[in-house]
């Protein structure tokens, strides 16, 4: 076989989407196998519910929205957004701390893959996430959903917090890691609570109330709200044009400080 | 012979810090080629430019007649770093599947484990391998995509001495299926045991490049430390095999690859001496020899003196 080979060399190279499925699981696998991501992402959701949603559950709002729907479509949107903000955030940075980028920056991988490869691991997490928790409410609170309505909050849940996925890339690849959670949690935890996600913003102080509406996981949390309640603060149609420009201001940045990072180390 | 990798007139700069100064070194398919020298020589920046991790400031480098950085060029190539990072929560066995995937045509997983000798720690997560165990299995994930060239960065830091044997064996087997290895290290025995061909790497320049024999004639064995009341100088020590001398008033401190001649011929002169010490040369004075002396040819005359008044 090895004469084979020294005769014949070959210039081919492994199929990419071999690779992005290969790297996908080894980045689930890795979720898995740390409890503080799996407690954090699965476990405080559902806790969450138990806490606030579950007393609410069977009440509504004037106009029939179902309060306990809510609350758990307003969980669903921070469980989704701490695992792009914090997993993905912290996961990249621990991986720089290790060094794992410098093995990896070494292989025949393109430079993509290993973002592509956090997204969907991330993505896969979020997902068990939602029905952990959808599963809980629908069991425990007696939500009751259409099956197109379940469908439809779970895409947009998912596809709503692309743009926090630029955050955490931000985060990731500019801090280190034992700065990354600190600065995961200065920056997303005001975020959330000013968005309206665990607090009705109308019980708010007044300068929140107005900062809100500028801020990315806001207008999440209207897109997600969108189909459990009649009526939102704003169109879906305006939400998602914000998270677009949002998405890209943090995608921006998250490519420079990816460059960046790799100009200082492979250069 | 095809040239697997190929640095050409190759610089490096770490802003003002030149890591390497014009460095050219041709590796043929099938050599196993040792590069040695002393820490912060220059080695890894070397190895780093070879695998594209670095770019060179000025130069060339070349891995199978293409850019090091190439998908085509690295997919024939396994490497080992220093201080490289792995995902600790993961099996063995679940790297290396990993890392064959990244491959074309990568072995069979079990055998790559197979070769590093981790077969009863395939369920085991990499957290938990101890530091040699570690070094073998980034053996494992070097050699699982089946690469026609090996660059090993100094791979047996870390490793006991029954493991960096059969690490040597397996790095040996590997060559001897006709596959090209380059290996980095700063113990002159690994390069001498392994390798055809050694290249002496010092402060960013290729200073010799010839094969183990040659090179263990340039540099010297041992040291020879004494004192003496006879008033020496450095032509006394003329015509003997010495490469390196340092007379500090009544202290003589010399290099040599033949310690029992020098002596030999002092005492035959009554040179009174105390406090003899000979003792194996460490790299760096053995390299001495080398960087004091360009060509290191001749036994015959002290390769560089030094004399300094003591105090």
């Amino acid at each position: 076989m090895s004469t084979a080979v020294a005769s014949q060399p070959s210039f081919d190279v492994a199929p990419a989407l071999r690779i992005v499925g290969a790297q996908a699981r080894a980045t689930l696998l890795g979720y898995w196998r740390m409890p503080t991501f799996v407690i954090f992402s699965m476990a405080l959701p559902v806790m969450f519910f138990l806490f606030f949603g579950l007393p609410y559950a069977h009440q509504t709002l004037p106009d029939g929205t179902s309060i306990g729907a809510l609350i758990m479509g307003n969980l669903g949107a921070y469980a989704v957004s701490s695992i792009l903000v914090f997993n993905v955030g912290i996961g990249r940075a621990q991986a720089r701390g290790q060094k794992i980028d410098l093995l990896q920056r070494a292989m025949p991988l393109p430079g993509w893959v290993v973002i592509a490869a956090d997204t969907i691991g991330a993505m896969v997490l979020a997902l068990i996430s939602l029905v952990v928790l959808f599963l809980f409410a629908a069991v425990a609170g007696g939500i009751h959903l259409s099956a197109e309505d379940w469908v439809t909050l779970s895409v947009r849940s998912l596809l709503g917090a692309l743009p926090l996925l630029g955050l955490g890339l931000a985060i990731g690849y500019g801090s280190g890691p034992n700065a990354a959670p600190a600065v995961a949690n200065l920056i997303y935890l005001p975020m959330s609570f000013a968005s309206g996600i665990f607090i009705p913003l109308s019980s708010m102080p007044d300068f929140l109330q107005k900062l809100a509406p500028y801020l990315p996981t806001y207008h999440y949390a209207q897109v997600v709200q969108h189909g459990l309640a009649p009526s939102t603060a704003e169109s879906l149609g305006t939400a998602i044009l914000w998270l677009v420009v949002w998405g890209v201001i943090l995608f921006a940045i998250a490519i420079q400080l990816y460059r960046a990072d790799v100009a200082r180390k492979f250069s | 012979m095809e040239t697997a990798v190929e640095l050409i007139d190759a610089h490096k700069s770490y802003g003002s810090v030149e890591a390497l100064r014009g460095v050219n070194v041709a590796i043929r398919r099938g050599e196993l080629m040792a590069m040695l020298g002393p820490n912060g020589a220059g080695k890894t920046t070397a190895i780093s430019l070879m695998l594209g991790l670095r770019k060179p400031s000025s130069g060339t480098a070349r891995l199978f007649g293409l850019d090091p950085t190439d998908r085509r060029a690295r997919s024939r190539s396994g490497v080992m770093l220093q201080e490289s990072g792995i995902n600790g929560a993961l099996h063995v066995r679940e790297l290396v599947d990993l890392f064959s995937a990244y491959y074309p045509h990568p072995m069979p997983v079990d055998r790559a484990i197979a070769l590093a000798g981790l077969e009863e720690q395939a369920r085991m997560q990499a957290n938990k391998l101890s530091g040699g165990q570690r070094q073998r299995l980034y053996y494992a994930l070097a050699v699982c995509g089946d690469p026609e060239v090996l660059f090993l960065d100094e791979p047996t830091v870390g490793m006991d001495v029954e493991s960096r044997r059969s690490f040597l064996d397996s790095i040996r087997a590997f060559a001897a299926e006709g596959k090209t290895v380059v290996l980095t290290t700063h113990y002159l025995e690994e390069a001498d045991e392994l390798a055809e061909r050694i290249v002496v790497v010092d402060r960013g320049l290729v200073i010799a490049d010839a094969s183990p024999a040659e090179i263990k004639a340039k540099v010297a064995g041992k040291r020879v430390v004494f004192d003496t009341d006879a008033p020496l100088t450095e032509d006394d020590f003329r015509g003997m095999p010495v490469n390196h001398l340092e007379l500090r008033g009544g202290h003589v401190r010399l290099l040599s690859n033949q310690p029992e001649p020098v002596l030999g011929a002092l005492f035959r002169r009554g040179v009174e001496i105390r406090n003899l010490e000979v003792v194996g040369a460490d790299l760096e004075e053995a390299f001495l020899a080398l960087t004091s002396h360009g060509d290191g040819a001749g036994a015959g005359q002290p390769a560089h003196v030094t004399e300094e008044v003591a105090g």
